[in-house]
Order: structure tokens, then C-alpha cells, then sequence
């Protein structure tokens, strides 16, 4: 009873911050729609939410970053619009995010005070008192740090410590820590939490983003839940548990959008055994086969695209073999992957897909050269036949097949960069976050698509952060955590609660 | 199709060549004259050849720097084979030019790929070293007309079908490279590194290694180069065509090459290379100083860049079903 009335009481307050209604569009994906979140002084905030839930257009929106296309952003009651990142940072709101934005050339007392530092005769900047009150404000959080250090030479926990300062630099009443403790070990965690607590009884208002219950539980006052961009509930942490958070998170209808499919497996295609890498992943194996879709569930920074891009050949492994068809095959390189009938259809389309400058067939045809040339000419004819061929399977719409990549919309250039994979006739084909960032419409042809290409015989490995997806396409799911597989469900076992429990270790 | 053609940059160039030539006929028309045209080609060819071998360089995201100190160091050791064993055969010559030329080209190549240097500063570097490598080969001396054999200076003029050699040399290197560049696999693979290199590297394609093949055709062209400027002008030293690699930098720049990779072909270089070729041979007949000279080089190629990036500038992202085609 005692508890229900301190709860009563503190809820009484007046939030500093409070987000009502905030919408957010981008084109054609609603990253927000009508989000609440209230932050209070003195309490550290927890936000929850999968991959792709909307936490991080929330911190851009409120940092000034985004604008939003519709709600109202209320400071101490009143509405404000943040124009730009130093209209947030003037109201107070600083986010200390996952990797720190700092800059690496410059000394730390520069790096709490640049865009503020204080100025002395004829404007020019005071370097004594940027000094001493970095060494203060360092003194403060506990952190032994000298300003004049650059920051390049500290190592990733003072680096955070150094953005914390900063943060108290510009006198913040709002924190937002962006999963602060995904690089740190658990000592540092330790001194983060107690570095929390001093900034609570200093009355600030802390938003806290993680994806590990144990820490949310520790460290939180208060919850805000968050699903596809919608906002799920919110409450005293202490009046909730952690599997209704979960069930709070995941819980959705997720069985109708998925394309049906029968599952016919074939030969064993593929075997991976015993991956080690000195820094990213380690002890990986696995077997797939023809005709299945091996769904890869993790966190975001679970290893699975380093597996991933070192399965294909880009990075190597300190260890590990690969099998494919029972013999072994060694990949040193894209070139050797690809010969093996090994491709990989990158996360980053943008920067690793296409070749925007070059027309629709030279892309399509740039990994099959060798089946389109002639005594080491070219021969264009071929190209555009091959061009032609995998395009229209994938009902690409272009005026000519000698249009740039470069115009043509979203859609369509992922659409030149799978048909570019499929005409090299791989037998395994690696997709990541095949549909991260595009439209649901996109989203069912591209899962279609790949319901096609399984049920045609070929092996398939979805790397998704998203857990419908994974669910709804995958006949057996590697659930990645921290460099590890942590599971290998199938059937009845793989239902949201137990891909989220595996992913964050609980 | 039409319209595509019509708004390239090397039609732009061309009109922009044509109207240069144009305006500098309606107050001296010997200068349009034939003969004179062709003069003006054959003086333009070095430039041409060391263009041609640039811009597959410049295609892949590099610069060579080295171009001309490459082409000045064969040229002296040729030159100095030449004065040595006066018996040894123009093809010979020729083949050594060439293959030391792409030696050096390969030195470069070989420490952006392995190394992991940035071109500019690899190529800055051993530019100062070939320099300096001249230095130490000739102690200093001048290698004169009265030194070098006949046939080792008369190659370069040899006459086929009215043109000197000289130029047909750079004609031929010209059709090659458009060969090379749109029909050959590592052709390709220029465009490809430099259009997109992460997108390159998945589809299997060695960034490091287009990149030594660029380097070392450049330096196998501008070693022949270095054969034939020494033998045309029938002197080495040290500094023979100092500075000659801005020439050749602006030369691709003009034609439409993009520096930032991926973007540009042979013809652009050429006419590049041409049309500063027709400024430096008409602004002395029209009588302009030296120092204005430079400064309308200079405009040039500010102008160039201006066009060629507002021609380039995409114009937001392509969201509306019906804009994807109207481009």
C-alpha cells in the first residue's frame, strides 16, 4: 500500500519532456504513428521495443534531428518545435548514443565543449578555462581522464565517459542514453549505473534505450513500450514483468501476411563448421539444405552480417571450413564464393548493391563477365539476353535495360541487384534484412519471391532483425547472440518469447 | 536515344571544340586550314596518349601523378640506350619504353593495392623518385639531338598516308582503349570499382587489383610516350615535360571524367586533351601572353567541372512512379 502511494505520488509530477501524438513519415514506411513518451525529472525512463519499432526516429526527433509531420513536442507543458540539433541542445535534451559521435583527431576538453566553448578576449576561445572546467565537470562523474588527451587514444569506455561530460557540459535536464552499455564490460556497466543514479538525484530526466531486460530491471523507473512505430503502453516498471514486456513487445498477429509454402527438402548443399573470428564471432556451424529457408534471428550487433560477409569471402576467419555439395570448398575471396554458388545480397543496398553510374544489363551481368564473353571481348548481345531473361522474372519495369540504375526507384534497383545475383546460378543464396527499409507492399513480393526461390531448390539464408519475418518465412531459425549462436529452433519452439528470449539471453 | 546522345558531355565538347575553332577561324582562317588541324593533332598527341592512360587510372577512384616524371625517365634511359648501342632497333627501343613504362606504373599499382596508400601521395612520391632516378642515371646531362641515331629520331615523323606516326600512334591508342573500356572485362571493372567499389567488391571484383591494372597501363602509355617526346623533340634531361601531369589531370577533367571514379570514356579524354591542345596552339597565333594562356587553361576546366556537376546533380530521390522514366 505504502508502495502504491510513493508510486501515486511521484507520478504527480509534471514530465520535463513529453512527446503526444508524434507522427513520422518516411516514404512509405510510417516510422511513428502517434507515439506518446513522457519523461520526468528525476526518473530514468525505459524504452522498449524490437528492432524497427520507431526508438530511434523518437531520439532523432527529439534531438532536432527529424522533424515530425504531425503531434506536438511539449517541454515543461509547453509546445516546442526543435528546427534544428541546437534548438534540442538550448532546451536541454543531449543523447549520448550506441556508437559515440565524437570526433577522434581532437583532445577531450574539445570534445565537451566544441559548438560551446567558452570564449574569452575578442571572441577568441579561452583554452585555461576549457580546461579546468572539463577537469571539473570530468572530476564529477568519477572519470580520471586528462582533457588534453585526444580522444582517439582513450579506449571505448572513457570515450562514453567523455560524451556523458559533454552531455552535463550544455547543463541537460533530458538525457537520452541510446543502448550506452553495448560496448562496455561489466564493470564499467557497473560504474554507468552508478554515473545513472548520480544524474537521477541531480533531478535530470533520463531516457534509457536497451534491448537487456536485466538493466532495464536494475536501472529503470519507468517503462514506455513501442511496436512498428506505435505506441503499446507504458507504466512503473515495478507493476510489470518481464514476460508481459516481452508479450508487450512481440505481441501481434503475425500469421496472415506470409506467403504459404510447402517445404520440400533436398540434399544437404551447404556445411559450415567451426567458424572462429579473433573479434567478431566465434565456434559457428551449421548445415543447410535445398529447398530451406534458415532464418538468422540477433540483436542488431549479434555478428550475424560479420558471419556472414566472412562466409562469403570478404573478411577471414581465423578458422573454419565450408562445405558445399560434401566436399570441401576454400572461399578467399567474393570471387571464390560466387564460384562455388555461394552469393550474398548485402544489408546495405545503397553502398554495397548497386553500381548506380552503370546501366540496368552491365549490373545485372558485372559477377557473370566470364558466361558473357568471347575470347576476352564481350559480347553485348549476351548481356542483354541474360539481362533480359532474369529481369523479366523478377517483373522488373524499365524502359530499356540500358536505363542507369541510378534512375530507377528503390524498389526497382533491388530489384537489378537480386536479378544480378540470380543469373550467376548460385545454389545458396544469402539475403540480409531483405526488406529492412522498404514498403509492405515491396515486402510481400520480396517474400514471394523468395518462397519462389526455395520451392526452385535453392538453399536460402534470411538474415532479419525483424521477428514476423523471420517467423513467417523461416523452416528453422539460428537465433545469434554476441559473436554465438545461443539457439537453433524449429516448430513449436520458435515463437516470438523464445527468438526474443535467445537473442537478449534471458 | 537522340536526345540521350545530343546531351552527353562529349557532344557538349565537341560543339564546344567546334565553336572554339570557329570563332578562332573568323579572324585567322589558316589556323582551320588542314594541314594546320593536323599540326595541331600531332602536337596533341602526347597529351592524348598520357589522357587515354589517366583516365582508366581516374576511373577507379585513383590519380597518377607520375605520369610525366614516368615518361621523362624512360625517355632517358632510351635515350641513353640509343647513345650507347646506336645498332639497336626502333621495335626494340620500343618495347623496352613500354615495358619499363608499365614497370613504373606497376610500382604504383602495387603499393595502393598492397599498401593500402592513398594514389596521391603513392604517386606524388615516386614522381619526385623518377625524377630524381634520371638524376642519378645522367648526372645531370643533357642527351642531344647530335647523340641520338637517325632512325631513333626519325620514327616519331615517319609519314603514313599524310599523318606523322606520332599521331597515329595516339589514334591507335585511342581506339584500343575504347575497346578495352566498353567491351573487355576489366573495363568493366573500372567502372565498377569506381561507380561503386563496396557493390564491386561483393560482386567478386578485386578493388586492389583493377586498380594495379589501371596504374600500369597508364605507366605502360606513358612510357611509349616518353620514346617518342624524346625523339621528337630529340633532347633529354631532367626536366623534360615538368608539370606535364596537371596538363594531363585537367585534360581528363574537361572530358567529363569524374574524379570522384566511375564516370567518363576514352572519348572524353580525348576530346579533353584536344581542346586544350587547340588553346595552347591558338592563343600564340591570336596573340595572347603566355600568362593568359594559363589563366583560360585554368577556366576551363572550372567551367568543365561546373557543367559537367550540374549536368551529374541528381535531382532527389526518384519516389514518384511516374518520374522513374522521364529522365
Amino acid at each position: 500500500m505504502l508502495m502504491q502511494i510513493q508510486t501515486e505520488a511521484v507520478t504527480q509530477t509534471a514530465p520535463i519532456l513529453a512527446l503526444d501524438g508524434i507522427t513520422k513519415t518516411f516514404p512509405g514506411v510510417k516510422a511513428l504513428d502517434g507515439v506518446s513518451l513522457r519523461l520526468f525529472p528525476g526518473q530514468v525512463t525505459a524504452l522498449v521495443g524490437e528492432n524497427g519499432a520507431g526508438k530511434s526516429t523518437v531520439v532523432k526527433t527529439l534531438t532536432g534531428i527529424y522533424q515530425p509531420d504531425g503531434g506536438e513536442i511539449l517541454v515543461d507543458g509547453t509546445a516546442t518545435r526543435f528546427p534544428s540539433a541546437q534548438h534540442a541542445a538550448d532546451a536541454g535534451i543531449t543523447a549520448i548514443h550506441q556508437e559515440t559521435v565524437l570526433f577522434d583527431e581532437l583532445s577531450v576538453a574539445e570534445n565537451i565543449f566544441l559548438g560551446h566553448a567558452p570564449r574569452g578576449k575578442f571572441g577568441l576561445i579561452d583554452w585555461k578555462t576549457m580546461q579546468r572546467r572539463a577537469t571539473e565537470i570530468l572530476t564529477s562523474i568519477g572519470a580520471e581522464i586528462d582533457p588534453t588527451h585526444r580522444l582517439r587514444d582513450l579506449g571505448i569506455a572513457n570515450k562514453h565517459l567523455v560524451a556523458i561530460a559533454r552531455a552535463l557540459s550544455i547543463d541537460a535536464r533530458v538525457v537520452i542514453m541510446d543502448e550506452p552499455t553495448a560496448a562496455l564490460s561489466h564493470k564499467e556497466i557497473q560504474e554507468l549505473y552508478e554515473l545513472v543514479e548520480t544524474l537521477k538525484a541531480q533531478g535530470k530526466a533520463i531516457l534509457f534505450i536497451s534491448h537487456k531486460f536485466d538493466e532495464i530491471f536494475r536501472i529503470a523507473d519507468r517503462y514506455t513500450v513501442f511496436r512498428d512505430g506505435q505506441f503499446v503502453g507504458d507504466g512503473m516498471i515495478s507493476d510489470v514483468t518481464e514476460a508481459e514486456l516481452v508479450k508487450m513487445m512481440v505481441g501481434r498477429d503475425v500469421s496472415q501476411v506470409f506467403p504459404q509454402r510447402e517445404s520440400h527438402l533436398g540434399d544437404e548443399v551447404l556445411q559450415v563448421v567451426g567458424y572462429d573470428h579473433p573479434t567478431e564471432f566465434a565456434d559457428i556451424g551449421f548445415t543447410l539444405r535445398r529447398g530451406e529457408i534458415l532464418g538468422f534471428y540477433g540483436l542488431v550487433g549479434a555478428g550475424r552480417s560479420e558471419f556472414m560477409q566472412a562466409l562469403f569471402g570478404i573478411t577471414r576467419p581465423s578458422k573454419g571450413v565450408t562445405k558445399i555439395d560434401g566436399s570441401i570448398r576454400i572461399i578467399r575471396s567474393p570471387a571464390d564464393a560466387i564460384g562455388n554458388g555461394v552469393v550474398y545480397v548485402p544489408e546495405d543496398r545503397g553502398k554495397q548493391g548497386a553500381i548506380t553510374a552503370l546501366p540496368i544489363f552491365q549490373n545485372v551481368t558485372l559477377p557473370s563477365l566470364a558466361r558473357t564473353s568471347h575470347k576476352g571481348f564481350l559480347r553485348m548481345a549476351e548481356e542483354f539476353s541474360l539481362a533480359r531473361e532474369y529481369t523479366r522474372r523478377l517483373d522488373l519495369r524499365a524502359a530499356s535495360l540500358d536505363t542507369e540504375v541510378g534512375n530507377l526507384s528503390g524498389g526497382n534497383q533491388q530489384k537489378v541487384v537480386i536479378a544480378k545475383w540470380l543469373a550467376t546460378q548460385p545454389k545458396v543464396i544469402i539475403l540480409d534484412e531483405p526488406t529492412k527499409g522498404i514498403d509492405i507492399g515491396s515486402k510481400a513480393a520480396v517474400h514471394e519471391f523468395m518462397a519462389e526461390l526455395a520451392a526452385q531448390g535453392l538453399a536460402v539464408i534470411m538474415v532479419s532483425s525483424e521477428i514476423p519475418e523471420i517467423l513467417g518465412m523461416s523452416d528453422r531459425v539460428i537465433v545469434m547472440r554476441e559473436g554465438r549462436i545461443a539457439a537453433e529452433l524449429a516448430g513449436d519452439d520458435l515463437t516470438p518469447e523464445t527468438l526474443v528470449r535467445h537473442a537478449a539471453g534471458i | 536515344m537522340l536526345q540521350r546522345l545530343l546531351s552527353s558531355r562529349e557532344t557538349l565538347l565537341l560543339v564546344a571544340i567546334t565553336v572554339l575553332l570557329a570563332a578562332i577561324a573568323s579572324r585567322f582562317p589558316g589556323f582551320v586550314a588542314p594541314s594546320n588541324l593536323a599540326d595541331v593533332f600531332n602536337d596533341t598527341s602526347p597529351l592524348i596518349l598520357l589522357a587515354v592512360g589517366q583516365m582508366t587510372v581516374i576511373l577507379t577512384k585513383c590519380i597518377d601523378l607520375s605520369v610525366a616524371a614516368n615518361l621523362a625517365l624512360t625517355g632517358m634511359v632510351v635515350a641513353m640506350i640509343n647513345v650507347s648501342f646506336p645498332g639497336v632497333p626502333v621495335a626494340v627501343i620500343l618495347v623496352v619504353a613500354i615495358s619499363l613504362g608499365a614497370l613504373m606504373g606497376m610500382t604504383n599499382g602495387l603499393l595502393v593495392w598492397k599498401l593500402g596508400i592513398p594514389p596521391i601521395v603513392v604517386t606524388l612520391g615516386t614522381m619526385t623518385i623518377f625524377r630524381g632516378i634520371i638524376f642519378l642515371i645522367s648526372d645531370g646531362k643533357w642527351v642531344n639531338s647530335h647523340e641520338m641515331s637517325p632512325a631513333f629520331k626519325a620514327f616519331p615523323r615517319a609519314e603514313i598516308l599524310g599523318l606523322p606516326v606520332l599521331s597515329w600512334i595516339a589514334i591507335l591508342a585511342v581506339i584500343v582503349f575504347s575497346i578495352m573500356m566498353t567491351r573487355t572485362s576489366l573495363g568493366r571493372a573500372a567502372y565498377a570499382v569506381g561507380g561503386n567499389p563496396h557493390a564491386a567488391t561483393y560482386t567478386g571484383i578485386s578493388v586492389g587489383r583493377t586498380q594495379f591494372w589501371a596504374f600500369t597501363l597508364s605507366g605502360a602509355l606513358a612510357g611509349l610516350t616518353g620514346y617518342l617526346w624524346v625523339s621528337r623533340y630529340a633532347v633529354s634531361y631532367v626536366d623534360i615535360a615538368s608539370g606535364f601531369e596537371l596538363d594531363v589531370v585537367a585534360a581528363c577533367v574537361i572530358g567529363g571524367i569524374s574524379i570522384a571514379g566511375g564516370i567518363g570514356t576514352v572519348g572524353g579524354a580525348l576530346l579533353g586533351a584536344l581542346f586544350l591542345g587547340v588553346i595552347k596552339n591558338a592563343l600564340p597565333v591570336i596573340d595572347v601572353s603566355p600568362f593568359w594562356q594559363l589563366a583560360i587553361s585554368g577556366a576551363a576546366i572550372i567551367i568543365a567541372v561546373a557543367v559537367n556537376s550540374r549536368a551529374s546533380r541528381t535531382k532527389g530521390r526518384i519516389i514518384l512512379k511516374s518520374a522513374e522514366h522521364a529522365v
